[in-house]
């Protein structure tokens, strides 16, 4: 691609992905509406979907407020940082064979990093609110993330291993044949666990915990600064499905359809998957959440490291 | 059917008149036959004492201004101060009250004897300003700490219009905002301690969690909860003064919101004084229709327990199924009572009307359908492991703990002390019905939502039997305190007209006296300790509710537990906060 249909196609990807999210506003609550025997949004337009717009109106005219307590810099850069990162990670997302914004050799590496850098996000908005549910929210957020950030790339060296790469468009490209979820099943499980933890949504939803922490980090937020967050959210869970989808499914592939047509599918199927998850599962308390990481998931993954790493030394011998 | 047990009175007042025979005790009878005794408040508590081991539950503690009552006992002087003591094993009650004047309106405080008696002696502080000699903590408790004036006292105006019209200047405005302060040294709690510093967290009073208008106070080491101080008073609406302004019979509407996801089972314990203290009977009809009613409603709290107590520990959904389950619930009462969480559709004597016609229908398809829906939720809601894991061994007191406390109803099953009111003391018909009452072991948060679940297949059981054996009959007892005169023969005779009249202008005039009819509520022991004075309306009305003492227990079971531990707590109490401000 040129740098123009680079720049271009980056741009598109930015669009679709904040317009996917807030689509994905509307859609959550029909969805769970359906499951919990109610209708959820259903006036506005076919099937309630402009409440998008009208949710998008009220947010976006709202009186732009920073508490006067809080410290105002801090307050005002913390949901600028989830929205950033979170498209930064598309960058490195091949959507087909040859839609991806940029190949890097370490593609995998750079979305690890970017979905820490999130946290910083999450804290320093739970710090500057200068808040006590903020802060609590905030703490707990810190050391959700940093426990479950480490098992979330231990469990994905396993598929590092198999492909022999960090690129993630040589990573789909290996999975011609077998889509990963089958070897590298335990790394799905633990991926996917400690993909929604990162996401903190429902039942991992614990930085924000509305039933203990009324909105734990966010409580100060209002307006467009709450709307951030909310999209750094939606965004964030749509990175997550396009990086399982990515990893495990085979990313494009498929038979028939379009490459792409095939990874909406593909991301739409876990979409659905996660809101499915948020209507089942009660939420852990704080430390059993950690305990199910350290206890549990760590020792899963590194047993799926030992078991890959023993199956490929095999299979070479 | 189960062989319910009624003990008379076991002689527990003649045994405490022949061993404290030099304490210069007087014995009065009342309409609800409970043993009554005064007491001289020098030797009040050694009576308390004596009573302890016997009656170990403090039900109530209350006071009444006896300044303007013509039919007053003999000791009563200015303010009476009323112990309402129960059984659990006797399944008996006991009444010790205590007389002080105006000018001297001091006794001793009964928190060494019960604990519980703290919050209750602080309200009767804050509604009569009768002083708790020894009272560790004798504070408003309802009322806002600026408050001028005793609120129950008969000289305190009971309308707006009594009053000067209320004006806030600056003045008054700095000291109200002063008094919202909050200073942890007030609220009993330190701000450090030797090694750390404490962070003060206020919840509520509106706070998604806390199920109304309910503030705690919390001392927390990182998330650690040090204390836990409750603060209530956000929902008093003065139910008790209404009572004394209303009729007897316009105080009905009052009582449905209490509870108020109990409806009708708040009208069920005021009509049942009322009736004990005019000696009416109901027709069997009329106890059939209202047990059945009582127990939908029931049902109906159960559901609203259930969904939020799971919704509480972070599971989303079950509440929507659950609060639809109601609304089907809502239909049938609303075709029988025109009403839907308020149906203030009991009346003294009878019921408002005649059950419609298809009562029978509807009640059917819903108790068919409910246990199907109930097993399913119990995959959901209580066989999930994370709702066990944040439950289980939470929050767990032991019976005798629960005993100590006031605890009542499920609450109290939940910590395997095997009474139920309806079984063991049976009221308003109750000794016809073949139930279980199901118990918990452990006295935690689990527990507390088991038990009643399956109190709502115990309802559905009820119901049930309800339905095959309705009686025929009159909707409406033949009392002439309940019922005006047939309207053709107002038209014949004067004497006649002239009752009709009276009935339906001032309403009955109940002979005077004092009754209390305890019941078992949707979340424990409900009573209106009614004193009639032979007017039209109660001289004192007592609400004794079963969430008061479940709130002043919190901080105790709550402590070395972390935030979400007390949401879950919170959750499993089943407390609404109109039962306990009133």
């Amino acid at each position: 691609m040129t740098e123009l249909s680079t720049t271009l196609f980056g741009l598109l990807i930015i669009g679709a992905a904040v317009g996917g999210a807030a689509v994905l506003t509307w859609f959550e609550r029909r969805l769970l509406g359906i499951w919990q025997d109610r209708y959820g949004p259903n006036r506005l337009g076919p099937f309630g979907i402009f409440q998008v717009l009208a949710d998008m109106l009220k947010l976006l005219t709202k009186d732009d407020w920073v508490p006067p307590f809080a410290d105002r810099f801090v307050f005002i850069l913390a949901p600028t940082v989830i929205v950033i990162v979170m498209m930064l990670g598309f960058a490195v997302i091949p959507f087909g064979p040859e839609l991806q914004v940029i190949d890097l050799n370490i593609g995998l590496l750079f979305f690890l990093g970017m979905s820490s850098l999130a946290v910083y996000s999450v804290l320093l908005g739970g710090l500057a609110s200068n808040n006590k549910y903020a802060l609590l929210g905030g703490l707990r957020s810190a050391a959700q993330m940093v426990s479950y950030e480490v098992f979330m790339g231990l469990s994905l060296m396993g598929v590092v291993m198999l492909a022999g790469s960090f690129s993630l468009r040589d990573i789909v490209l290996a999975q011609e044949g077998l889509w990963y979820c089958i070897p590298q099943f335990l790394g799905l499980v633990t991926f996917t666990i400690a993909g929604i933890a990162e996401s903190h949504r429902l039942p991992f939803d614990l930085p924000e915990a509305e039933h203990e922490l009324t909105a734990g980090f966010h409580t100060e937020y209002g307006g467009m600064k709450f709307a951030m967050f909310m999209l750094g959210e939606y965004v964030g869970l749509i990175l997550i499905c396009c990086m399982m989808t990515v990893l495990f499914f085979g990313g494009w592939m498929g038979p028939l359809l379009p490459p792409i047509v095939w990874f909406c599918i593909k991301v739409f199927v876990l979409i659905c998957f996660f809101v499915l998850l948020r209507a089942a599962i009660p939420r852990p308390r704080y430390d059993q959440l950690m305990g199910l990481g350290w206890k549990y998931m760590l020792p899963l993954t590194l047993i799926n490291l030992l078991f890959t790493g023993a199956f490929l030394l095999v299979m070479e011998s | 059917m189960v062989n319910a047990v009624v003990t008379a009175d076991s002689g527990a007042l003649e045994e405490l008149l022949a061993t404290l025979p030099d304490a210069g005790m007087a014995q009065q009878i009342t309409a609800d036959g409970t043993p009554t005794v005064w007491v001289p408040r020098e030797r009040l508590l050694d009576v308390l004492r004596h009573l302890r081991p016997g009656f170990p539950m403090l039900l109530d503690v209350f006071g009444i201004d006896e300044r303007l009552r013509q039919n007053k006992p003999l000791p009563a002087q200015d303010f009476t101060v009323v112990y309402h003591l129960f059984s659990v094993e006797r399944r008996e009650e006991f009444r010790v009250k205590a007389s002080v004047s105006e000018a001297d309106a001091v006794v001793p405080s009964a928190t060494p004897v019960w604990p519980a008696a703290n919050w209750y002696e602080r309200e009767a502080w804050d509604m009569f300003g009768i002083e708790f000699s020894g009272h560790p903590n004798l504070r408003r408790i309802i009322l806002p700490p600026t408050w001028e004036g005793f609120a129950l006292r008969k000289d305190h105006p009971a309308r707006a219009t009594e009053m000067e019209p209320f004006s806030l200047d600056e003045d008054k405005q700095v000291v109200e905002q002063e008094a919202l302060r909050f200073r942890p040294e007030e609220w009993g709690m330190d701000r450090a301690s030797d090694d750390s510093e404490f962070m003060f967290l206020n919840l509520g009073p509106n706070h998604p969690s806390v199920h109304g208008v309910f503030r705690i106070a919390l001392q927390l080491d990182g998330e650690v909860i040090v204390d836990a101080v409750p603060d209530i008073g956000y929902h008093h609406r003065g139910a008790e003064k209404m009572g004394e302004r209303q009729s007897w019979h316009t105080f009905i509407p009052y009582t449905d919101r209490i509870d108020y996801l109990g409806g009708v089972m708040n009208n069920l314990a005021y009509v049942l004084s009322v009736e004990k203290l005019a000696g009416i009977e109901v027709p069997p009809r009329v106890k059939v229709i209202r047990i059945m009613l009582a127990e939908l409603f029931r049902i109906s709290s159960h559901l609203v327990f259930y969904g939020t107590f799971v919704q509480d520990v972070g599971q989303m959904s079950p509440v929507f199924y659950m609060f639809a389950d109601r609304e089907r619930l809502f239909g049938i009462v609303e075709a029988i009572t025109g009403g839907r969480m308020h149906p203030a559709w009991f009346r003294i004597g009878g019921v408002a009307q005649d059950l419609p016609k298809g009562w029978d229908t509807l009640v059917r398809d819903f108790i068919d359908s409910m246990p199907a829906r109930l097993d399913h939720y119990q995959k959901m809601a209580m066989d999930n492991s994370i709702v066990k894991d944040r439950t289980v061994g939470i929050g767990a007191y032991s019976g005798e703990e629960a005993v100590e406390w006031g605890i009542t109803g499920a609450s109290l099953r939940a910590a395997g002390v095997d009474f139920d009111l309806r079984r063991d003391r049976p009221y308003a018909g109750y000794e016809d019905f073949d139930f279980e009452v199901p118990l918990g072991h452990r006295g935690d948060s689990y527990d507390r939502a088991v038990v009643r679940v399956e109190e709502i297949r115990q309802s559905l059981r009820i119901i049930r039997q309800c339905l095959d054996n309705m009686p025929e009959g009159p909707y409406k007892s033949d009392h002439r305190h309940t019922t005006p005169p047939p309207k053709e023969r107002t038209l014949g005779d004067i004497e006649t007209l002239i009752h009709h009249f009276l009935n339906v202008s001032w309403g009955p005039a109940i002979p005077p006296g004092e009754a209390c009819v305890p019941i078992e509520a949707t979340k424990g022991f409900n009573s209106y300790h009614l004193v009639s004075d032979g007017g039209t309306s109660s001289y004192r009305t007592r609400i004794r509710t079963p969430s008061f003492p479940a709130l002043q227990q919190l901080p105790l079971i709550s402590r070395g537990l972390l935030i979400p531990d007390l949401i879950a707590i919170i959750a499993s109490i089943d407390f609404v906060m109109a039962d306990v401000d009133r």
